[in-house]
């Protein structure tokens, strides 16, 4: 595959740059359900939901990360993902986010914050289901 | 003489004790500055990005959005009563020892808000620091909000939750006590020796009408999802938070480059003070000595003076 038929990827967090690389294939939510970005996409920008954005490279490898409060960027084969928080597979604390589930979920309904924390606490653990 | 020469002994020891004192904060706050510059690059690209999505979103669709152009009280709330407010928010340090920083900010939050009363606003005030916090506290003033205990490492958290509370206080309407403009006041890090205190108009934000080329080149013909509406709802509330929380790192990285500036001249004076005192004592031990020999060639003289007229 041409190096023109890649796309680059940017994977960019508030306080720093998470991943950056070229993919052949990028998925994520957004508001309105999956998208997948392959090369030559027609420019968009949406909104993600919380939830897991995979970047499949050109060998057969993905990178998953778990990602917050979100945007998704495609132009000219350029791929932005800009998010509040994203955390990559490997770096998230699976116990923990079992535990912050846990302690979230009883409050999920009525609790603003603990909605917020439900949901987060999901992307992470399925992003680490996707990864392993 | 004996006792002039053990108090400047006692200064010395004591000013030495300061300078390593003021040493010590001086090398801490410069290892401190290079994390905290570290973290404005590191902040960078998102702001850039996001900065470049919002002038995407703005040049294709129809802004016409709470955030933007100032709305007036009387289309907001129906009744206009009152006079329009505009909040204020300040940045400054938490700890002292960092010269004239948290003052210069505070110095130029009271001429920001001279200037807004004379424009016939009433100015409310939403205080970041221990310093600023203490200033208003002091004088018995008002404060909409306060937050301390991160100025020196803030993280984007911190930001969101100061960016949060002052876009619901702009999205209130006036006749609730909403405000009608945000300006914020923070110090802007030129470099390690150059800090400047700016302010900026946070909110309304305004769109520019340009014909120069954005960078990285025109934007494209975007497809928007869910819609450009809801993406710039999503949007703005971000790029709020990404401009308060660059100005809090910027503001950081000042502090400690003004508390290793101020700890540096303290270090410097304490070195004077102690080459001043040691010649001092020099001086004194030396007029000691004098004495004593003038002494001893006095008694001796006078001794043989004895001795000659006896015989």
């Amino acid at each position: 595959m041409a190096d023109d038929d890649l796309l680059t990827v940017e994977l960019v967090a508030a306080d720093r740059t998470v991943w950056t690389g070229k993919a052949a294939m990028v998925v994520a939510r957004t508001a309105d359900g999956e998208v997948g970005i392959l090369p030559h996409h027609a420019p968009l920008l949406g909104a993600l939901a919380n939830g897991v954005v995979q970047i499949r490279q050109e060998g057969g490898e993905t990178v998953v990360a778990a990602v917050h409060g979100g945007f998704l960027s495609v132009a000219d084969n350029r791929v932005g993902i800009l998010a509040e928080l994203a955390e990559l597979a490997d770096e998230i604390d699976v116990s923990r986010a079992q535990q912050a589930l846990e302690k979230a979920r009883p409050d999920a309904l009525e609790d603003e914050d603990a909605t917020y924390a439900v949901r987060r606490a999901e992307a992470r653990i399925r992003a680490h289901e996707l990864a392993g | 003489m004996g006792s002039q020469l053990r108090v400047y002994r006692r200064r010395i020891r004591s000013v030495n004790a300061t300078k390593k004192i003021t040493k010590a904060m001086e090398l801490i706050a410069a290892s401190r500055i290079v994390k905290a510059q570290q973290r404005v690059a590191d902040s960078t690209p998102y702001a850039e990005a996001i900065t470049r999505a919002v002038s995407a979103v703005a040049s294709f669709s129809n802004v016409d959005h709470p955030l933007t152009g100032s709305v007036p009280a009387t289309e907001q709330g129906g009744v206009d009563d009152g006079p329009p407010r505009a909040a204020l928010l300040l940045l400054t340090a938490d700890r002292g020892l960092a010269g004239a920083y948290s003052s210069n900010a505070i110095k130029e939050g009271e001429r920001l808000s001279g200037l807004l009363r004379e424009q016939q606003k009433e100015v409310v005030s939403f205080v970041v620091g221990r310093k600023g916090v203490g200033f208003y506290r002091f004088r018995n003033r008002e404060m909409a909000g306060e937050w301390t205990g991160f100025s020196e490492s803030p993280t984007y958290n911190d930001a969101k939750e100061v960016a949060d509370a002052v876009i619901e206080a702009f999205l209130t309407p006036n006749s609730e006590g909403g405000v009608d403009e945000i300006h914020i006041v923070y110090t802007q890090f030129v470099s390690m020796v150059s800090q400047k205190t700016v302010t900026r108009r946070l909110l309304p934000l305004e769109f520019e009408e340009t014909d120069e080329e954005p960078e990285g080149g025109a934007f494209p013909l975007y497809e928007f999802e869910p819609s450009a509406e809801a993406v710039l709802d999503a949007l703005l509330p971000r790029y709020i938070e990404s401009r308060v929380y660059n100005a809090l790192l910027q503001s950081a990285a000042s502090e400690l480059a003004a508390r290793r500036r101020a700890m540096k001249s303290a270090t410097d004076n304490a070195t004077e003070l102690i080459k001043d005192y040691t010649r001092k004592a020099n001086a004194a031990r030396q007029a000691e000595i004098t004495q004593e020999i003038s002494e001893i060639v006095g008694g001796a003289e006078a001794l043989a003076d004895a001795t000659a007229g006896s015989e």
